[in-house]
């Protein structure tokens, strides 16, 4: 059993002394601290956390956190944190992981660890492009992207990280930006919540696909590109001037204006993070449509997790039950040879 | 295999087969119920002493359609009263319960075998679908006259037997494996008591059909008994084998990986993980498992082959047994995932159970055809361990010794078995685990003298295994190549050869820590060695020995140790003017020989999805050194 009784730190104790080798000015950086800061509040204890990526340059953030890590290969992280977690439900499992190692390669197991709720957190680090082979378009790369693999852009429709999650049966889902002072809270939610975790982070990649959030991300026009979900409060952005709200005809979020703050009046909806369908159409919601980006937890509706299934199926399979090995290879029909010689 | 103690004296060798032993073949359809059939006459045949080897051959359809050639499915016992050690060559007997079963199986048997054959299934429909001309009946037709034929209706008996328990056709036809068992039971003057008992007991929901079963079998006990028919149809009494005393049990190759890694784990003082996805003939190992939770043996039926194994390295990370286990198409799948295991120096078992291939291949049948890719099948020099067992019992050791290596020297370890050895029975000799030295694992608890180093080495060249959780050992390892000691990131050329040439010595070393070859049988020099691994011991060995019975000189050694091998093997191979390789491969075996020995080895291939047979590898040998 590990110690879990929980520790007091500071973001310095969750900085390893290896050199950060990601390129000047890439949001990985943002995102690091964000983790380094948000581990303090958490309580918990750095030998009790392990940080599993695969491959991308996401998954080079284990030998940046003072914890254990598992730096793994391409797409099969979220297999290997299924491994940790089962053999030690106690260890507090992070996966970070990109847009072409969790929803290209590794898609197959991001889906199944999502619909079994592994007790995890898994960071998808969202920059449209592969980074680390310099520079190809991604699963999550727009059409029309040019890239050194699409010269003439990119004709096949991106995938949607969120959508893909809550399709897979994700019970935790967010999304934040990698250089936002709100991050910090979406990870603390995402940690809060038991089971898988998904948080989405929009990050910027500087050398290959720059600039392809500012649409939303851009600081002058975020208020009005961005909208911030709390459970139970009402949908409002644009510093309350506007909201959304639903359309019962076309079962579609509209964006509302709302005059003096009545936002009652103008029909605006509350955000309510339990609501598998209120999910999908927050997911839905494009800033190319004109409508705001939805950050922060989108749905946060838990069930029990896989990791504690199989630990109490286990205990109950054996219960009462002596692991006697020299019985269990002695069973089934047997005969025995006497040492005289056998007559029948 | 070897459960007798009594070799065969020359005058047995003499004979083809001895004349203590009989092979008796049940074929038939695919829903037929043929391996239900064999496993109990396997049982009957254990309780009976005598010593055995099976072989169950089935298609790789579940349902195959009725009737066809396709869908035959087989079960072969090789049983007697001396050392038994493979599913025997030529059937004596062949049960055929249908015209496909009859004209897929009776060449393989012996002249003058005997056919028992069901008549009432050899109607026009049955033989147009096993492809039999119109018109022509093999029951009638003069065509089986180099054996001896004894058909009747067996479907009809059966029917007969189980009337008063009010059974529809189909229900009661099902019915028919009893009948015919509890013929060959008669045949071989077998007891009933313990296949009425399993009956009880498979049937416990439904006491009607059990009883239905149950009268089926006493009908086909009775009708030999009764004596309706004489001629070819006799009983007969195979003595048991003398062997030595103690307690046995029947025991298939999945059975016994699966109870060996349970002790090896035990033994290394770990609970064990086992990732599996489901691929034949592999899956049996993931469903004897399952059950083992008592054991702390956690099972997970992963999403893909991939998954299997990185579940499994994660496990092995957390301070488990990791162990996954496939066969030949899922192994290539693994392979990424094995390297990742070779540059982390984490333990882990990877059990093939080889079938025929290349890609999808031949799903039910055997072949030794992957062990270029466990040895040699992954990117970059990837060096592994690599332990095949010989037989079902011998998979029980095997499992243990790779559980041995994998923690002992923190390496992924390959264990390969084969279909026949996964799924054929034999008896075992129940060991005494008091007998077995535990070989505990020493997780790191805290820095040692001189500070930590996740890659610093023991005597072994193994690197320290550190469970996550454990508080002043924080550290991180991963794909990308490690400096030396620290297991920081570390492209530089001068650290990617050390590692290179630590990985591999580390390896190399092993050999250091496994027996030393020993002939299997024979001399330590000679005219002719006969070198073999994996499931090609039974036949290679009987070869040997009725070969050496003639008085020729020949030898058998038998390779355990695949990678890496033996250190006395090149030169004791060296001191024989010839070696022969038999391989159900295309010379696999026979090219690491020559590469590492420089040994003029020569190939005895087949690729046919069946074991040798003795004749086969006496021919061989007979060519050689005639």
């Amino acid at each position: 059993m590990n110690d879990m009784t929980p520790l007091k730190t500071s973001p310095k104790d969750w900085e390893t002394d290896q050199e950060v080798r990601w390129c000047p000015g890439c949001g990985d950086y943002a995102i690091l601290k964000a983790v380094q800061r948000t581990m303090p509040e958490l309580g918990v204890r750095p030998e009790n956390t392990v940080f599993v990526s695969g491959i991308g340059c996401s998954s080079r953030f284990p030998y940046y956190m003072e914890t254990y890590g598992f730096h793994t290969i391409h797409g099969r992280a979220p297999a290997v944190a299924t491994g940790v977690k089962l053999a030690n439900p106690d260890l507090d499992v992070w996966i970070i992981t990109g847009d072409g190692d969790a929803l290209s390669i590794g898609g197959n197991h991001t889906m199944h660890l999502l619909r079994r709720n592994l007790d995890c957190q898994i960071l998808l680090f969202n920059n449209e492009i592969y980074g680390l082979t310099k520079g190809q378009y991604s699963p999550t790369s727009r059409v029309g992207t040019r890239s050194p693999s699409t010269p003439f852009g990119s004709v096949d429709r991106p995938a949607s990280p969120c959508s893909f999650a809550l399709g897979s049966g994700a019970r935790f889902i967010a999304r934040g930006i990698d250089t936002h002072k709100k991050l910090p809270e979406v990870l603390k939610a995402a940690h809060a919540h038991k089971g898988a975790s998904f948080v989405e982070i929009f990050q910027n990649c500087i050398v290959y696909n720059d600039e392809v959030f500012a649409g939303f991300t851009e600081k002058k026009s975020a208020a009005e590109t961005q909208i911030w979900l709390e459970h139970g409060e009402p949908l409002l952005f644009a510093n309350g001037s506007k909201g959304l709200a639903l359309d019962q005809k076309d079962l579609k979020l509209h964006v509302v204006d709302v005059v003096e703050g009545d936002w009652q009046a103008a029909g605006v909806a509350r955000h309510d993070q339990t609501n598998h369908g209120f999910a999908q159409m927050l997911i839905d919601l494009s800033p190319v449509d004109g409508m705001p980006m939805a950050l922060g937890v989108i749905y946060d509706h838990p069930r029990p997790t896989f990791d504690r299934a199989v630990v109490e199926q286990n205990q109950k399979a054996a219960a009462g039950k002596t692991p006697d090995l020299q019985a269990l290879i002695s069973k089934g029909q047997t005969w025995r040879v006497e040492d005289r010689p056998h007559t029948v | 295999m070897a459960s007798a103690a009594r070799e065969l004296t020359p005058r047995e060798a003499e004979a083809h087969p001895p004349p203590e032993a009989v092979v008796v073949r049940f074929a038939g359809d695919s829903g037929d119920g043929m391996q239900l059939t064999g496993g109990q006459f396997t049982l009957s045949t254990a309780l009976a002493g005598n010593d055995l080897s099976t072989f169950p051959d089935f298609p790789a359809e579940i349902r195959a359609p009725q009737g066809t050639t396709f869908g035959v499915s087989a079960f072969q016992i090789n049983f007697g009263s001396t050392a038994i050690e493979t599913a025997g060559d030529q059937p004596d007997v062949l049960i055929a319960m249908n015209p496909a079963a009859l004209k897929t199986n009776v060449g393989a048997l012996k002249a003058g075998g005997l056919i028992i054959a069901d008549e009432g299934e050899f109607g026009a429909r049955n033989l147009a679908k096993a492809g039999y001309a119109e018109g022509v009946n093999p029951l009638t037709d003069g065509s089986l006259a180099r054996w001896q034929l004894l058909s009747f209706n067996i479907s009809q008996l059966t029917m007969d037997a189980v009337k008063p328990f009010g059974l529809g056709n189909k229900e009661a036809l099902r019915c028919k494996n009893m009948w015919t068992l509890g013929l060959a039971l008669w045949m071989f003057d077998r007891d009933r008591a313990p296949i009425v008992e399993w009956l009880k007991g498979k049937f416990a929901k439904a006491p009607h059909l059990a009883e239905a079963n149950i009268a089926a079998l006493n009908a086909g006990h009775a009708y030999g008994e009764t004596a309706e028919i004489s001629g070819p149809l006799k009983q007969h009494h195979i003595a048991p084998a003398p062997a030595e005393a103690g307690l046995y049990r029947t025991v298939t190759g999945a059975e016994s990986v699966s109870l060996g890694l349970v002790a090896g784990a035990r033994l290394a003082g770990l609970p064990m993980f086992f990732g599996g996805y489901p691929i034949t003939p592999a899956s049996a190992i993931l469903h004897h498992l399952a059950r083992l939770k008592e054991f702390g043996v956690t099972t997970f039926q992963a999403e893909d082959e991939i998954a299997a194994i990185a579940s499994a390295i994660g496990a092995s990370y957390a301070g488990q047994l990791g162990v996954t286990s496939s066969s030949g198409p899922g192994l290539a799948l693994k392979g990424e995932a094995m390297g990742l295991a070779i540059v982390t120096e984490l333990p882990l078992i990877i059990v093939n159970s080889q079938r025929g291939g290349p890609s999808t291949g031949l799903p039910t049948k055997t072949e030794q055809s992957d062990l270029y890719q466990a040895v040699y099948g992954r990117n970059g020099d990837a060096p592994m361990p690599v332990i095949a067992a010989a037989s079902p019992a011998d998979a029980f050791d095997c499992a243990i010794e790779a559980v041995r290596i994998a923690t002992q020297f923190m390496t992924p370890v390959i264990l390969l078995t084969d279909g026949y050895i996964a799924n054929a029975a034999e008896p075992w000799k129940v060991p005494d685990m008091s007998g077995y030295a535990p070989f505990p694992v020493h997780f790191l608890a805290e820095a040692p003298e001189g500070g930590f180093k996740p890659y610093g080495r023991d005597a072994r060249l193994a690197r320290p295994w550190v469970k996550p959780g454990t508080p002043g050992l924080i550290h991180r390892i991963g794909g990308i190549e490690k400096q030396v000691d620290t297991g920081h990131i570390d492209y530089s050329p001068a650290n990617h050869q050390a590692m290179t040439d630590l990985r591999k010595a580390k390896i190399d070393g092993i050999a250091d820590h496994i027996p030393e070859q020993q002939v299997t049988l024979g001399e330590e020099s000679g005219e002719l060695v006969v070198v073999g691994w994996g499931s090609t011991f039974g036949p290679i060995h009987q070869a040997v020995r009725r070969q050496r019975a003639r008085g020729r000189d020949v030898s058998h050694i038998h390779i355990r140790h695949i990678w890496p091998l033996p250190r006395n093997l090149g030169a004791l191979l060296r001191r024989y003017d010839k070696v022969i390789v038999p391989e159900m491969n295309t010379g696999q075996l026979k090219t690491v020989l020559r590469d590492q020995y420089l040994v003029d080895a020569k190939p005895l291939n087949k690729v046919s999805g069946q074991p040798f047979r003795i004749a086969e590898i006496e021919a061989a040998i007979e060519e050689a050194i005639g």
